[in-house]
């Protein structure tokens, strides 16, 4: 670690290239913690968007039509549009017109932070596309199977849980793989509502050390390491779920 | 919304549909098959229903425009011309990075799929990092990396932001395009090529007469569907200082400094977006089930 610190020290000396995050300990605690912060967002908003992706999926398939088309309305509304457009109608819009309350220190305190909001933003982003996602993966599952199963007593919501879904699952993981780097990729606009994740800190150290190509190639070198490690886990996932017979 | 039924596939048809018990719940077809669109069967109750609520809301908003100020109503028609000559810059800026990028992309996937292994190499590598980076990342390092002039044979060009974020946003568009025809063209099966090679045709003339015109068309839609995410891209824009839609409806907020119209304009920018964007998504799964290969 000193000897890398070390190194980086000599480059900004005899070359003035300025990669400050590995010889100032501060700065490097701080850029740590701005990709601890990504790596938090990123997880909850795939939590969430898995959870509201499924719950869609189901509730699609519901037999309320009502119910049909507010699953159908809400997909096509978040996919058909900027999804920074949506983080400033949440916080800014929907963040203005919520309650505030009293913190301990007596200063009046909005009822969800930037963060919270830019969670909740994200996650109703990709939760859309992984709606459609499971859909077609339920959809995929063949029918002799659904048949099968209520054949041997499962009733709809038993069949779902113990046959249609895992199936649908592993059906469905490539798109889903394909929609959560997106999402990782998309964390970046949290940025715009003063998120401090990567690209805000980076943009903070290079308003301060004016190194901004030094710095915004180690952002998109952190970026690029993220999703490759994100990436070769779910090649592993895939690998480690993979049902002989069904080739996917 | 209705839709027509696809091709009977027993071809033999009973007139009417018979009564037939079935000894399974059928699934529900919510979805026509072709388009994908949800069935929704309209009736006149639910036109007059619409158009009720359409006019509470109006007339709700237009009464709330006592004490000198106008209404929510009235107050987005006065910035209506504004927010889309704003608007007109993301579809500006849409169309310049798509036709930059389709044309750097199509050249970088016919490199992913040449002959020569280092081009083949040096084009995949290219492509991986800008397609596995953030768009917001890579409009940053145009934005910052790039000088807003330069001189060229002594004259002074000065480069607008606009443009520049154009430039910015058809990298990524460069590298997806590049997937896409690599894709495209790794699709088609390797029959094909060999059919051409029986036929005496060479590698250049089986790619240009033959693979590449059927991979054409499964191109065009993921084609399409990248222009979707693009043209919801340009709102990125905003962050790096592109005046477009989205940062007029900040000014215009700034303008007002009223808060009760922060809710209605941010909206009203979606609504712009989403009556652009569905319609290419619509088209997009049109085109894809129309020309989808039957396994």
């Amino acid at each position: 670690m000193q000897f890398l610190a070390d190194l980086f020290l000599h480059l900004y000396e005899e070359y003035d290239i300025n990669f400050i995050v590995f010889f100032d300990q501060w700065e490097f605690d701080r850029y740590v913690k701005a990709i601890g912060l990504t790596l938090k967002l990123s997880v909850l908003c795939i939590m969430f968007s898995l959870l509201i992706g499924v719950a869609g999926a189901w509730l699609q398939r519901s037999r309320v039509a009502p119910v049909r088309w507010l699953v159908y309305a809400y997909v096509q509304v978040f996919r058909n549009t900027p999804p920074l457009a949506q983080l400033y109608f949440f916080y800014f819009g929907l963040g203005t017109i919520m309650p505030r309350f009293r913190n301990e220190m007596g200063l009046m305190e909005p009822f969800l932070g930037n963060f919270e909001w830019a969670v909740l933003a994200l996650s109703l982003f990709a939760g859309a596309f992984n709606v459609e996602i499971f859909r077609s993966g339920v959809e995929a599952v063949p029918k002799t199977t659904v048949e099968a199963a209520s054949a041997l007593g499962y009733s709809r919501l038993k069949a779902y849980i113990y046959v249609i879904f895992p199936l649908a699952f592993r059906i469905s993981l490539p798109g889903l793989i394909n929609n959560i780097v997106n999402l990782l990729k998309t964390t970046s606009i949290a940025y715009a509502i003063g998120v401090a994740e990567v690209l805000y800190v980076a943009q903070q150290v290079w308003a301060v050390e004016f190194n901004v190509p030094e710095m915004m190639t180690l952002v998109l070198v952190t970026y690029l390491a993220i999703v490759s490690i994100f990436v070769w886990l779910m090649s592993r996932l895939r690998r480690h779920m993979r049902i002989p017979g069904y080739d996917m | 919304m209705t839709c027509k039924a696809t091709k009977n596939s027993q071809g033999l048809q009973f007139g009417g549909t018979m009564p037939v018990l079935h000894p399974v719940r059928l699934p529900h077809k919510h979805f026509c098959p072709y388009s994908g669109v949800p069935y929704v069967n309209f009736h006149i109750w639910h036109g007059v229903l619409l158009i009720a609520t359409l006019a509470l809301v109006v007339t709700a908003s237009a009464s709330t425009g006592d004490q000198g100020r106008l209404g929510i109503w009235d107050t987005l028609v006065k910035w209506t011309p504004l927010l889309l000559s704003g608007f007109s810059v993301n579809l500006l800026m849409s169309i310049a990075a798509m036709a930059i990028g389709t044309v750097f992309g199509v050249i970088l996937g016919l490199c992913q799929i040449s002959l020569m292994p280092q081009i083949r190499t040096g084009s995949w590598l290219l492509t991986q990092i800008f397609r596995n980076s953030p768009w917001l990342v890579t409009l940053f390092y145009v934005m910052y990396v790039i000088p807003f002039e330069f001189d060229l044979f002594g004259t002074r060009i000065a480069l607008s932001d606009w443009s520049k974020a154009t430039f910015g946003l058809s990298l990524p568009v460069m590298a997806n395009v590049s997937e896409i025809v690599r894709g495209g063209v790794q699709s088609i099966p390797a029959v094909q090529w060999e059919a051409a090679r029986g036929l005496a045709f060479n590698h250049r003339q089986t790619l240009w007469m033959i693979i590449l015109p059927q991979a054409a068309k499964r191109m065009l839609p993921p084609w399409m569907n990248l222009y979707a995410i693009l043209t919801m891209a340009t709102v990125l824009g905003n962050i790096v200082g592109v005046t477009e839609a989205l940062t007029l409806t900040r000014e215009i907020i700034a303008a007002e400094a009223r808060t009760d119209l922060l809710l209605p304009l941010y909206g009203y920018v979606l609504l712009m977006f989403f009556l652009y964007v569905f319609p290419i998504s619509r088209l997009t799964i049109y085109l894809e089930r129309k020309w989808a290969v039957d396994a």
